[in-house]
Parts: structure tokens; C-alpha cells; sequence
């Protein structure tokens, strides 16, 4: 009798500890952000002040971008509707404090992820929805063709508290060429000034050079010099400390991603449903568990695709279609010779 | 005993809430920040800094600390500071004094130039200054010189640069000359003091300031040449001016804006000072015999110079503050150095706007303590 007692006391201990454990786990599960997201009813997401293509309002206010399209994704998710965001322009000087003091929750404005960012600030990246590579745009009439061209003494224009300028200072010294930085805190500054011949070039990301050539007086008299000088892979950011709303807006964006890799649209989603393939049917909510894991109903991810579309639709609508960058580039999927690959969502 | 109570009671509640609130902050904060994984500490500013900054007085590139870094936005701000101020100050008093002519044109110009500058939004002003107007000035190789040596470009502002040998000689002279100005002017007061005889002490100070460096030039071995900026090709359109001194169209759009928005302030500072001075002292001073201009420079000035002071005073500081307005136009002052680009690059706000806010209140600290010295001095000494 004794000898039982012993062995199902220990059987007693271990199933109190796992239940402790389990429901301690799913109290985490729920987390702070999210509840304070569906208690306010809208995502606070901060994005640029104006990068069209990647987060622009138009004249109604209405905000386009792939990183606005990122926002709308976890809006679609955790409220039910891709309409229910704040967004919140920020210069790149007030991005990362605006995260942190918890005047937003998600940062979708074209932000390089590195490795001082992710680890010193209290910051973290969820992913990459974007990969660039810095460059620079000079007049066509300079005849400067290359980079290898530049001379002692160039001006170069850039934005304020960005890794372009600690890029900029790295190409110059490595090739030995003195320059003058002039660095703003906004873009539109920047602009300005490159525009007015303050500057001899203009350096930032690739797809901003693409996308502020737009704003200048006469695009067509200016020109993107071929080399790229660094890796910019950008991307949403959120606060360190909420390991759940992380993994909410990472697989947010993976869905977005995947759904492309699979061929499921806007359009197409709800129909996908009843396909036979297991990867498509949880993608849409039709098999497995996927969204307790998050604290979410089963089709948060279907919504996803339904409200904001594929990675795919994103781009075409906001990127390509705009004529800022209509070649994919790098930011193709894997299978079709790009570099977008997500794990899987099972 | 319970007077007292009654009396301190009050106080000490006061001041204990003030610490708990202080206390809930800092301690607010430091639990988040721990949460987040943020390190509080100084320690970055001995870290390498390596980003570049376009204009410093001092040796700096990016393989410096962001210690020196701070030390180059500082030295902006006060260069634009001290520039600011001089201009403001002279063309204040200008204006001022202009605002009182009985010259129609001369004191509608003014009152004009005062109700225009001061009710436009400095920065709006700024913007003006470096956005409308600089995209007027030519490119650099269209730019027209002034007397051969000067270019005024959108590029900036490129004069020739002094090249000096034996520069300490002429250093000594120039310091000579302000010691031999000091001790004239004392004997001359003196002689005044006892024989009631005028000396000449502007004419002797400024023939002394003259003299003194020419002999350093004539005996002392000092030479002085000049380097003349020269148009640089650096590719089909694009061409730039090499040696010399270059000033940034940064600067330059800064010091104007903040010298002719401040001078609106001073020149209303001066002519309320000059104002306030009873009309009847200007009247008993000249039935005494003295001239306008010892009128001017012995009644009424002194005593104007006690309203107009503490105001003014006011009106440096407002200068000295709004310089950090540079951010917007790229003058890299210690808001755009400092609490913008190192403040990016390693993600202290904290430290690094305590800082900053630390640095211009010392600052202003100082520009007060220098005015309030200047204003009991030429207090009335009640005797």
C-alpha cells in the first residue's frame, strides 16, 4: 500500500506541474499588446512620411505601401479588419523611441535590420519584407556613369540617423575619395536640396532613390548609378518583451509570403478552402490549429489574405504597377529565382 | 511648537511629493527599460563614432568617439551662437535707433523691417532662407566672383584662407595694442578726473590697434598670404571650389535667419530703453553745454542701457536655444549631431538628451551670468 502511495503521489505531483505549467503558458499566450490591441480596437503602427511604394498617404489620407500592406495584414488578423490601423508618420530620427515608449506597437518604415538594432535597442525584427541595397542617383548631365567616377570633394545628400550615413562614410573611406555629407531629418528635405544642386548625389536605399526620383522636378534628368554599396534587408520591427505579438507579426508577414508561394489570392482564398492540399488548407484556415497558438481564431489568416492579398498582390499593386521598381529583383520568391523564402506555416 | 509645524509642514509635504514623483519616474523607467533589455550608462560616448559630420571646427572624422562628436555639435552651435548675436546686436541697435529718427523714410523702413520679421514663425523663415534663396545663388561654375576672390554659390560660400607665418608675433601685437588701449583709457580718465581735460581716447585706441599689428608686419617677421579657392572639375556638370575656405550654405542660411528674426526683438529692446529715458534729462543736459553726441553718450546711454539690458539678455538666450532649429536645414549643430545622429546610431535617448538639455542649459546659464555681470556694472551705484 505504502509502496502505491509513494508512486502516485509523485504521478499527482507531475500532473499538477504540467497542469500549472500548461495553464501558466496559456495565460502567456494572451499577450499584453494583443489585448490591448482588440481593447482599443485599431493596431498603432508607424510608418515614414511619405516613401511611396513603401508607406505614402494620398491626399484623402489613405495610406498605400508594402509596409503599410504589413500593418493592415496583422490588423486583418487580430481585429478582423485590415482598415483598423493607426498609422503614425515618423522621421527615422523618432522611429526607434516611438516603439519603445509604446506610442506604437508595430514599426513598418523601411527600417534595415542589423545586428546593433536588433540586440542593444530593445527592439526586434520580425522578418524581412523588403531586400535593398544602398546606392546612389546623380544628374544624367554629371556623365557620371559609375561610382568609380566619383572625385575629391563630392557632396553627397542623405537622411539623418540611418545606417546610409555610416554606410556612406565606409564607401568613401574605402575607395580614399574626401566628401561633404549633408544630412536631413526628413526625405522631403533631402530631396529639396538634391534637387536645387546642392548635392552632387543623392544615397539612400535603392528602392527610396527609386521612389523619391518621382518627387524631383524632372525625374528624367536624373539616374540610379548601377553599384550597390550595401545589404539593406528592411523590415517590421516590434517592441522586445512581447514574444507573442512578435510571432503575430511574423507570421502575419510569412502568410502574406507564402500565400503567394502557393498561388492562394484575394480572390481565389475563400475557394481554397476545399483544396487538396494540406499547405494551402491551413494557410486558409481549413486544417489544423493554426491560430491558438497566438490567442487567435482559426481564419485570422485567411482574413490576411482575403483584405490585403498575397505578398505578391502587395508589390505588384504598390511597387510595380507605380513604376517605381516593376522588376522584382531579389524580392521574388525562391522559386522563382528570388531570395523571399519563410518556414512553413504547420 | 506648533507655530513652527504649521509653518514647515506645508514645505515638507511639498518637497516630499516632489521627490516621490521624481523617484516614480526614474524608478518607472529604469523597471521598463530592464524589461526591454536597454542598458542604461555612459560608457558609448568613448565608442567609436564612425559616422562623418559635414562642417567642424575641430579635427573630426568618423573614427573619433562620440565624445568628440559632441564637442563638434557643441562648438556649432555656439560659432552660429556667437555670430548670431553679434549681427542681431548691431543691426538691433541699428534699427532701434532708426525707429526713433524724425527721417520719414529711414523710421517707416524700420518699424517695417521690425513688424515684418518679427511676426513671421522663425522657422518659416529658415526655410525660406535656405530653400528659396539658396536656389537662387548660381552653381558653382557660373558663379560670379566678388573682386576675383569670393564665390557665392549654392555650395556654399567660399572665401580666400589666410595662410600666416610667424602668426604668434602678430597674436602678441594685436593683444599688446587692447593692453595699451586699457591703459590710455585709465590714464585719460584720470587726467579727466583731476584737470577736467579731454583726451582723444577713440582716435588714440583705434590708431594703436593699427600701429602695433603693422609693426609686427614691418620688424616682427609676420607674413601674410593668401590661398584663392579655384574651380574644380568633378565631372561633366558638376564642379566644385578647392582650397581656401568654404562656408556652408547651412551656416549661412542659419545665421540670417536667426540674426535678422532676433534683431526685430533687440531693436524694440533699444528704442523702449532709449524711450524710457526722461525727456527732461536729454533737455538739462544740453542747457549744461554739452553736445548731441556727449548727450547721447553721457546721459542717455547709460541710463537706457539699464532697461535695455535684461531684455536683451532675454533675446540672446532665445537665439542661442533657437539654433537648434538647425536641424531642419542640416547644419550639423549638437541637436542634428549629437540628439539626432548618435542618438540614432546608438539608440541612448535617454542619456543623450539629458545630455544635450544638460549642455543648453549651461549655456544659457552662462550667457545670464555673463549679461547680469555686464548689467550691476553699469548699474547706478547708489551712493
Amino acid at each position: 500500500m505504502f509502496k502505491y502511495l509513494k508512486q502516485l503521489t509523485s504521478l499527482v505531483a507531475m500532473v499538477a506541474v504540467l497542469f500549472t505549467f500548461t495553464t501558466e503558458t496559456m495565460a502567456a499566450k494572451k499577450s499584453k499588446t494583443l489585448k490591448n490591441t482588440q481593447k482599443k480596437g485599431f493596431v498603432r503602427c508607424g510608418v515614414s512620411q511619405g516613401l511611396p511604394g513603401f508607406s505614402n498617404a494620398d491626399a484623402a489620407g489613405n495610406w498605400t505601401g508594402v509596409d503599410v500592406d504589413v500593418c493592415r495584414a496583422v490588423a486583418a488578423a487580430v481585429l478582423g479588419d485590415a482598415n483598423k490601423v493607426k498609422f503614425t508618420p515618423l522621421s527615422a530620427k523618432e522611429r526607434f523611441t516611438a516603439l519603445t515608449s509604446g506610442e506604437i506597437d508595430i514599426l513598418s518604415r523601411n527600417t534595415t535590420w542589423t545586428l546593433s538594432r536588433d540586440a542593444d535597442i530593445g527592439l526586434t525584427f520580425v522578418g524581412v519584407n523588403f531586400y535593398d541595397g544602398q546606392g546612389f542617383m546623380v544628374r544624367k548631365s554629371s556623365g557620371i556613369t559609375s561610382t568609380g567616377q566619383f572625385k575629391n570633394g563630392i557632396s553627397a545628400c542623405t537622411n539623418l540617423g540611418t545606417t546610409t550615413e555610416l554606410n556612406m562614410r565606409d564607401f568613401f573611406n574605402s575607395k580614399g575619395i574626401s566628401y561633404e555629407p549633408v544630412t536631413f531629418e526628413k526625405a522631403d528635405e533631402v530631396v529639396a536640396a538634391y534637387d536645387a544642386g546642392r548635392c552632387d548625389t543623392y544615397t539612400t536605399d535603392k528602392s527610396g532613390l527609386a521612389a523619391q526620383r518621382i518627387k524631383l522636378s524632372n525625374p528624367d534628368e536624373h539616374v540610379v548609378l548601377p553599384e550597390t554599396i550595401s545589404k539593406e534587408p528592411l523590415g517590421p520591427v516590434v517592441r522586445q518583451g512581447d514574444a507573442v505579438w512578435e510571432d503575430i507579426v511574423r507570421w502575419s508577414l510569412n502568410t502574406m509570403i507564402e500565400a503567394e508561394e502557393y498561388g492562394i489570392t484575394s480572390a481565389n482564398a475563400d475557394s481554397m478552402k476545399t483544396s487538396d492540399n494540406p499547405a494551402i488548407k491551413r494557410l486558409v484556415g481549413a486544417e489544423g490549429e493554426m491560430g491558438a497558438a497566438f490567442g487567435l481564431d482559426n481564419e485570422w489568416n485567411l482574413r490576411i489574405i482575403k483584405q490585403v492579398g498575397n505578398y505578391g498582390e502587395s508589390y505588384k499593386r504598390n511597387i510595380a504597377d507605380t513604376g517605381i521598381l516593376p522588376d522584382r529583383g531579389p524580392n521574388e520568391l525562391w522559386t522563382k529565382g528570388g531570395i523571399l523564402y519563410v518556414p512553413p506555416s504547420r | 511648537m506648533n507655530f513652527k509645524l504649521k509653518d514647515i509642514g506645508p514645505q515638507l509635504i511639498t518637497v516630499i511629493a516632489v521627490v516621490l514623483i521624481f523617484g516614480f519616474f526614474t524608478y518607472n523607467a529604469q523597471v521598463n527599460m530592464e524589461n526591454r533589455g536597454i542598458d542604461f550608462g555612459y560608457g558609448f560616448l568613448s565608442q567609436e563614432a564612425s559616422f562623418d559630420v559635414q562642417f567642424s571646427l575641430i579635427e573630426y572624422d568618423g573614427s573619433h568617439s562620440y565624445f568628440r562628436a559632441y564637442l563638434v555639435g557643441l562648438l556649432n552651435t555656439i560659432l552660429v551662437s556667437v555670430i548670431g548675436i553679434i549681427i542681431a546686436t548691431i543691426l538691433g541697435i541699428v534699427v532701434g535707433i532708426a525707429r526713433l529718427s524724425s527721417n520719414y523714410l529711414i523710421n517707416k523702413f524700420a518699424a517695417f523691417y521690425v513688424e515684418f520679421f518679427r511676426n513671421i514663425p522663425l522657422l518659416l523663415q529658415l526655410f525660406f532662407w535656405y530653400f528659396a534663396a539658396l536656389r537662387t545663388l548660381p552653381l558653382p561654375q557660373d558663379a560670379e566672383s566678388f573682386f576675383g576672390v569670393f564665390y557665392l554659390t549654392i555650395k556654399g560660400l567660399y572665401v580666400p584662407a589666410f595662410v600666416w607665418e610667424n602668426f604668434n608675433v602678430f597674436f602678441y601685437s594685436i593683444i599688446a595694442a587692447f593692453v595699451s588701449i586699457i591703459f590710455v583709457r585709465t590714464y585719460a580718465k584720470k587726467v579727466q578726473e583731476n584737470l577736467g581735460k579731454q583726451t582723444p581716447v577713440l582716435l588714440i585706441s583705434i590708431g594703436l590697434l593699427i600701429i602695433l599689428p603693422l609693426l609686427s608686419f614691418l620688424i616682427g617677421g609676420v607674413d601674410l598670404s593668401f590661398e584663392i579657392p579655384k574651380l574644380k572639375q568633378l565631372a561633366t556638370t558638376s564642379f566644385v571650389y578647392d582650397g581656401g575656405l568654404s562656408l556652408p550654405p547651412e551656416l549661412i542660411a542659419l545665421t540670417l535667419a536667426l540674426s535678422l528674426y532676433t534683431a526685430t526683438f533687440i531693436a524694440e529692446c533699444v528704442r523702449a530703453g532709449v524711450q524710457g529715458v526722461g525727456k527732461g534729462q536729454k533737455e538739462a543736459a544740453a542747457s549744461i553745454g554739452l553736445t548731441p553726441n556727449q548727450v547721447l553718450k553721457l546721459v542717455v546711454m547709460p541710463q537706457a542701457l539699464r532697461i535695455i539690458i535684461p531684455p536683451t539678455t532675454n533675446q540672446y538666450l532665445n537665439l542661442t536655444k533657437n539654433s537648434s532649429l538647425a536641424a531642419a536645414i542640416a547644419y550639423p549643430d549638437i541637436v542634428l549631431v549629437f540628439a539626432g545622429t548618435a542618438l540614432m546610431q546608438t539608440g541612448k535617448a535617454i542619456e543623450i538628451v539629458s545630455i544635450t538639455m544638460f549642455t543648453y542649459l549651461s549655456l544659457s546659464i552662462s550667457i545670464s551670468i555673463l549679461m547680469n555681470w555686464y548689467n550691476k556694472k553699469i548699474a547706478i551705484q547708489e551712493k
